[in-house]
């Protein structure tokens, strides 16, 4: 399953097929940036890979070279002069035989290099990403989808590997290799040369129309497979729907519609890239063949000096001369992917972080004469401190979990108000609850409080103050919540649950879980506390879950309690026995509760009923049921209809 | 497993075989080159006759023409060979899949199957095309080469060998090491991204306990660890680009040394030894494409076993010989029965359960998580086959009926519930494909959808996204009602299916059904009190046993577990409504959808 479900992730080799080119914006300034990221860290180590795709380079057309040197220099001689002393080629041999060890020592250093560069760059962009994601808004994930935010980490950073750690550097060798094997060829005959430019010319004119049919279809193939995956998505979703509904066969009728198309159109796709290779390698053979009979006629008519030795020579670079100019439009194209998948990941990295303009922070203290202290112990009390730079002192205020709305007004796109007009007094210990129906802003209310979003109009003061002053870090540390949505962490039990408070002995952990009535169930998981959850926890139930997550909420023992219907998913009978524990959590505590049950509201302080963002009703149990309003209808179930 | 896969190719043998027949069509034209050329430079060029150049030269070009052509020609039936193989697999799978039983599907999870679907075929399709086109052609070219260059020479050849046997050797050495280490590092890479997908998800948790730099540090050390991780197999790999190059440097020089000798010794002419540097580079370049080869089959083997799984599944429940297909009514008797979901589990989820439910009869089930309501209403439709004791419909047995039969008379609106894409007048029809408008109406007003149907801007055909995104909870489960209501089925069972609709609402759709559709017989499993209660009877389910089966007052009065849940409930009033749409719902939606592709 853990493999199945990060192979998705992966994309399968499916993903790195060949396919119209993205576009991709400026992408002069794109490179530039990039390499300027990959320099920062690597300026030497990248110098000296370039040495090295130059040396052996350079090697490598000596090499070449050499194939004329042994026919001209010392075969034909000998074969005319009839001497038998082969020292002179033996000394040639080792001659080349130094060029071949310095190309094959410097090949093997780019690789070596190039590997840590590669490498170390990745992990550099992945550390950059998450450090940088970590500090975005809420908003931010809210507005885009999962799954975009997750191919940065997977199909951007594989297409960078593939750049940077084959791309460029072939790129560059291939560039350097077409320069010299030109400027050779021009040097052994330059009407040879001339003819073997315009075989290239054809080549790469061949390829460039097939890559364009190819992609074309390419681009159908693209879009058949994207329908065919989707229908396969959805009925494997429903396939027990499509069971209970006897719909199989016009399932598969629908589904074998798809899959034809797919096969048509992956047919013509595949069938022209296939052709590519075919056509460029006798294309390049037929290129062999002219330069062959026109350089055999000059070498037979003796033609500008022209030898057999040179154009055994000119024969390999003809023949090294169109590989690497495919190479070139290959790698292009390879570049231009990565570029785009680098330009995804350079949006994650612009994005704004979010901001913290607070100054006041929250701090243990006690009470030694009547004043307030700052000490590093649990004492069970908390006060802000505030710093005043100006005057050099600082002012400690008792935290006592007083949370005020004024007037708040809020907006989650800038348009469309969500909150209208809300106050709201909460009093140190009191329990506050939320109801109302889904979309009613209930959730958004306490999304206000911890700052996972701002307010555009009003104020919210916690104790006084305005909690735009107060460090984010210190603001939500000092309330707890619980989300309907639970979320585990993959780890053990134990881990999980001391996710609230990283300092909490093995003790607390157990405590906490008592508490949330969590504590029966862990112990009877196959290895209780250090069973390790996978998967958000796959293998708990729904109900099990919530428990976990109130026990991590109770570990963390913050002043202030925020539970965003904690309870949702937990029968009634055994919330009955969380209430227990939940009551104990919320003793003493600001509490604010949203819930559909009335069970769980019922014993607040005060229950706000919310509709379209705004306060409606509020009041304790009795006084609404007194009032006759909508929490009476929705208490009773009568509805005026 | 091979001939599970093989039987997939069918229609796709004749390109299958060709395939292969035209690459080494153009394998020997690509080796007929360097002999050819040899032939130019040494009876040509040497001779001084410009003829033999032309006439060699012309036979050199007919051979490239028809090295394209069977190079085209292979790319052709290979494009075709393999992408028809993988429609057939998909095709295969899916329609496998078709008669899976609940058992089958359970087994294997959602992702699990579109993975296999999806992934694993496009790794076959590669994989395939690519044995077709190369598995035969590259030792083919091997082998011309290696028998040219003895033609050409006996000795030199030598060399070859030589070099083939340590390249081949260093090779699998250093692919069956790293392959080791890259499935290594390649499964903690998986597992890294998976925490960061974690972390995406519980963004909210991670910051409401301000644990970015936690998660950070957390990060911090995987990325480490597969950064070591990486770099040790690519150590190895960066050892194959040198002893490659080494090896073919080290060759020519030989062959050129040797080479030289023997010319000026006359064993050899100078056109040989070109030809015998160019099959020098046929020869290392067919060794490394087969090293691919070994790679690209080692990797897809797991896809193809995944794949045969799929294929070589046997539905675990079968229709009858001779089945029956005629429902008598809509009564149900469960006799002793006992039902596991695994058949080697020593517990049972059911344990000898008797019931017997009259036709037109309205049941409501209760009981806590775990207590295996919905395992007991889903033997009712045969969506699991008992393992002791019988369920009966209509006084028979579900095992005789026709599946098809039974499963249109007994309707489940099943707990996890799906829409699929499409508009709703279409996924209604899902209930009766010929269901005029006016029957979709009713049953759509029956469910209470209609209201909101028609407050959408197309009404019945709005389109409905893939898994129902576009609709709240609530209207979904409503529009699954009326799918379901649509089968005029004899017995009708919610499984939780209102959970997510009002209360007001709920009791509408109930008041509906007890006066629109009388003599069916209904069965409804809810976690709300208020949802049961008015039913003829009500079952308490327990631990996967039968607590009690009476009416409401009895219960109350009787059943300690029953009392509980109602007091629990309706001393408080019940529930607050949860769904119904509104502006917030946008981000709720959005969310969701994202949480759900997880």
């Amino acid at each position: 399953m853990a493999e199945e479900r990060a192979r998705t992730f992966r994309g399968g080799p499916g993903r790195r097929q060949m396919g119209p080119r993205p576009k991709v914006e400026n992408p002069g300034k794109l490179f530039k940036r990039l390499m300027g990221y990959v320099f920062q860290f690597y300026k030497i180590p990248i110098i000296v890979v370039v040495f090295c795709i130059v040396a052996s380079v350079l090697c490598n057309a000596q090499g070449t070279m050499f194939m004329r040197t042994l026919i001209d220099g010392y075969i034909s001689p000998m074969l005319v002069s009839g001497s038998r002393d082969f020292s002179g080629l033996l000394r040639a041999i080792f001659r080349v035989a130094g060029f071949y060890a310095v190309g094959v020592i410097a090949a093997f250093a780019q690789n070596r290099i190039m590997m840590y560069v590669t490498q170390g760059t990745l992990k550099h962009v992945r550390d950059d990403m998450f450090d940088h994601m970590e500090g975005l808004p809420i908003r931010y994930f809210d507005t885009h989808p999962h799954g975009d935010i997750m191919s940065n980490y997977t199909n951007d950073t594989d297409t960078l590997r593939q750049m940077i750690s084959q791309s460029i550097p072939q790129f560059i060798n291939s560039g350097l290799t077409v320069v010299t094997v030109l400027t050779c060829m021009l040097v052994l005959s330059v009407p040879l040369t001339f003819v073997s430019l315009a075989m290239v010319a054809v080549m790469v004119f061949c390829s460039g129309k097939l890559a364009g049919l190819s992609g074309r279809f390419f681009l159908a193939q693209q879009r058949d497979l994207a329908a065919v995956n989707g229908n396969i998505e959805e009925i494997m979703e429903g396939q027990k729907v499509v069971k209970v509904f006897c719909h199989e066969a016009e399932a598969t009728a629908r589904f074998n519609e798809l899959n034809d198309a797919l096969f048509a159109s992956a047919d013509s796709a595949n069938r022209f890239s296939n052709m590519m290779a075919p056509v460029n390698a006798q294309l390049g053979n037929t290129s062999y063949v002219v330069c062959a009979i026109v350089g055999g006629a000059m070498a037979l008519s003796g033609f500008w000096g022209f030898t057999l030795g040179k154009l055994a020579s000119f024969l390999t670079f003809n023949r090294n001369f169109a590989m690497p100019i495919n190479q070139i439009s290959m790698q292009m194209n390879a570049i231009v992917m990565a570029l785009a998948g680098a330009e995804r990941i350079f949006a994650l990295l612009d994005e704004a972080p979010e901001v913290d303009e607070g100054c006041v922070t929250l701090v243990r203290s006690r009470t030694e004469n009547g004043q307030i202290v700052e000490c590093k112990e649990r004492t069970g009390h908390w006060a802000w401190k505030h710093p005043y730079p100006s005057r050099g002192t600082v002012e400690y205020v008792p935290m006592k979990g007083r949370v005020v709305f004024e007037h708040v007004d809020f907006s989650y796109d800038g348009e469309k108000t969500v909150l209208h007009d809300v106050s709201l007094y909460a009093e140190p210990g009191q329990k506050i609850a939320f109801v109302g129906s889904t979309g009613a802003g209930k959730t958004t209310i306490t999304n206000l409080i911890n700052r996972f979003y701002d307010i555009q109009k009003g104020t919210i003061t916690y104790d006084e103050q305005d909690i735009k002053k107060i460090k984010k870090y210190d603001l939500r540390r000092s309330l707890g919540i619980v989300l309907q949505e639970t979320n585990l962490f993959t780890g053990t039990v134990r881990e999980n649950i001391r996710y609230g408070r990283l300092d909490a002995t093995d003790e607390d952990v157990v405590k906490a879980a008592k508490l949330a009535n969590a504590d029966s169930f862990i112990r009877r998981l196959p290895q209780g506390y250090d069973t390790v959850l996978t998967g958000n926890g796959a293998n708990l139930s729904q109900g099990q879950r919530q428990l976990l997550a109130i026990a991590r909420a109770a570990v963390a023992d913050p002043p202030v309690l925020i539970l965003d219907e904690a309870t949702s998913s937990i029968d009634t009978r055994t919330e009955k026995i969380v209430q227990d524990g939940m009551d104990q959590l919320m003793k003493g505590r600001t509490t604010f509760v949203i819930a559909h049950r009335l069970s769980t509201v019922q014993n607040s302080d005060c229950i706000m009923v919310l509709e379209q963002g705004r306060i409606i009703e509020r009041g304790s149990h009795e006084q609404l049921i007194e009032e006759k309003g909508k929490y009476y209808q929705l208490y009773t179930g009568n509805f005026a209809e | 497993m091979l001939k599970t896969l093989g039987a997939q190719i069918k229609e796709f043998k004749l390109p299958s075989i060709l395939t292969p027949l035209m690459m080494i069509g153009e394998v020997i034209m690509e080796m007929m080159i360097p002999l050819l050329m040899a032939s130019i430079i040494d009876k040509g060029v040497e001779a001084g006759d410009m003829g033999h150049i032309l006439r060699v030269g012309g036979l050199m070009l007919g051979t490239a023409l028809l090295g394209l052509l069977f190079g085209s020609l292979g790319g052709v039936f290979g494009a075709k060979a393999s992408t028809g193989f993988a429609r057939n697999l998909r095709k295969a799978m899916f329609e496998n899949i078709q008669t899976f039983s609940f058992a089958n599907i359970d087994k294997y999870s959602t992702a699990g199957l579109v993975t296999r679907l999806t992934t694993d075929v496009t790794n076959l399709q590669m994989a395939y095309q690519m044995i077709l086109r190369m598995f035969v052609r590259a030792p083919m070219s091997l082998i011309i080469a290696m028998c040219m260059s003895f033609y050409i020479s006996k000795d030199l050849a030598g060399v070859y060998l030589g070099a083939v046997a340590f390249l081949s050797v260093a090779l699998i050495l250093i692919m069956t090491r790293v392959s080791g280490y890259f499935r290594e590092v390649f499964k903690k890479y998986d597992d890294l991204n998976a925490s960061v997908q974690e972390n995406v998800s519980a963004i909210r948790v991670v910051k409401a306990y301000v644990r970015e730099d936690y998660e950070r540090d957390k990060f911090r050390k995987a990325s480490e660890n597969v950064y070591r991780m990486f770099i040790r197999a690519e150590k190895i790999i960066t050892l194959n680009g040198p002893i490659m190059q080494g090896t073919v440097y080290t060759c020519i020089l030989l062959i050129s040394w040797l080479g030289a000798k023997m010319i000026v010794q006359g064993s050899l002419t100078t056109g040989e030894l070109m030809s015998l540097l160019a099959y020098c580079m046929n020869i290392l370049m067919s060794l490394m494409m087969m090293s691919m080869i070994f790679v690209m089959v080692a990797m897809s083997s797991a896809s193809a076993q995944r794949i045969t799984e799929v294929l070589n599944e046997k539905s675990t429940l079968t229709n009858p010989e001779n089945p029956d297909f005629e429902i008598p009514d809509g009564s149900v008797d469960f006799d002793h029965v006992n039902f596991r979901y695994r058949a080697e589990s020593s517990s049972n989820v059911l344990k000898d359960i008797n019931l017997h439910i009259g036709s037109g009869e309205t049941i409501g089930i209760i009981g806590g998580t775990g207590s295996s309501k919905s395992t007991l209403v889903n033997l009712i439709s045969r969506l699991y086959d008992v393992n002791e004791g019988t369920v009966r419909v209509g006084g028979k047995d579900v095992r005789g009926y026709d599946l098809d039969t039974l499963r249109s008379s007994v309707a489940v609106v099943l707990q996890k519930n799906v829409l699929f894409s499409g508009t709703i007048l279409e996924n209604l029809r899902w209930g009766d494909k010929d269901a005029a408008e006016e029957e979709c109406v009713r049953a759509a007003k029956l469910a209470c959808a209609d209201e909101f149907i028609r407050q959408f801007p197309e009404g019945y055909n709005t389109h409905i996204e893939q898994g129902g995104t576009n609709v709240s909870g609530g209207q979904k489960q409503r529009l699954c009602i009326a799918r379901a209501l649509l089968k005029k089925p004899k017995i009708l069972i919610l499984d939780d299916s209102t959970s997510a609709v009002d209360t007001a609402t709920d009791a509408r759709i109930r008041r509906a059904f007890r006066e629109e559709i009388p003599d069916t017989t209904k069965i409804i499993i809810a976690q709300r009190i208020a949802s049961v209660m008015d039913a003829d009877r009500i079952l308490v389910m327990q631990d996967g046993e039968v607590d009690a089966f009476d009416t409401h007052e009895n219960l109350l009065e009787n059943n300690r577990i029953y009392r509980e849940v109602y007091e629990s409930q309706m001393n408080a009033g019940g529930d607050f409504d949860r769904p119904e749409d509104s502006d917030k719902a946008y981000y709720d939606r959005e969310f969701d959808a994202r949480g759900g592709e997880n």
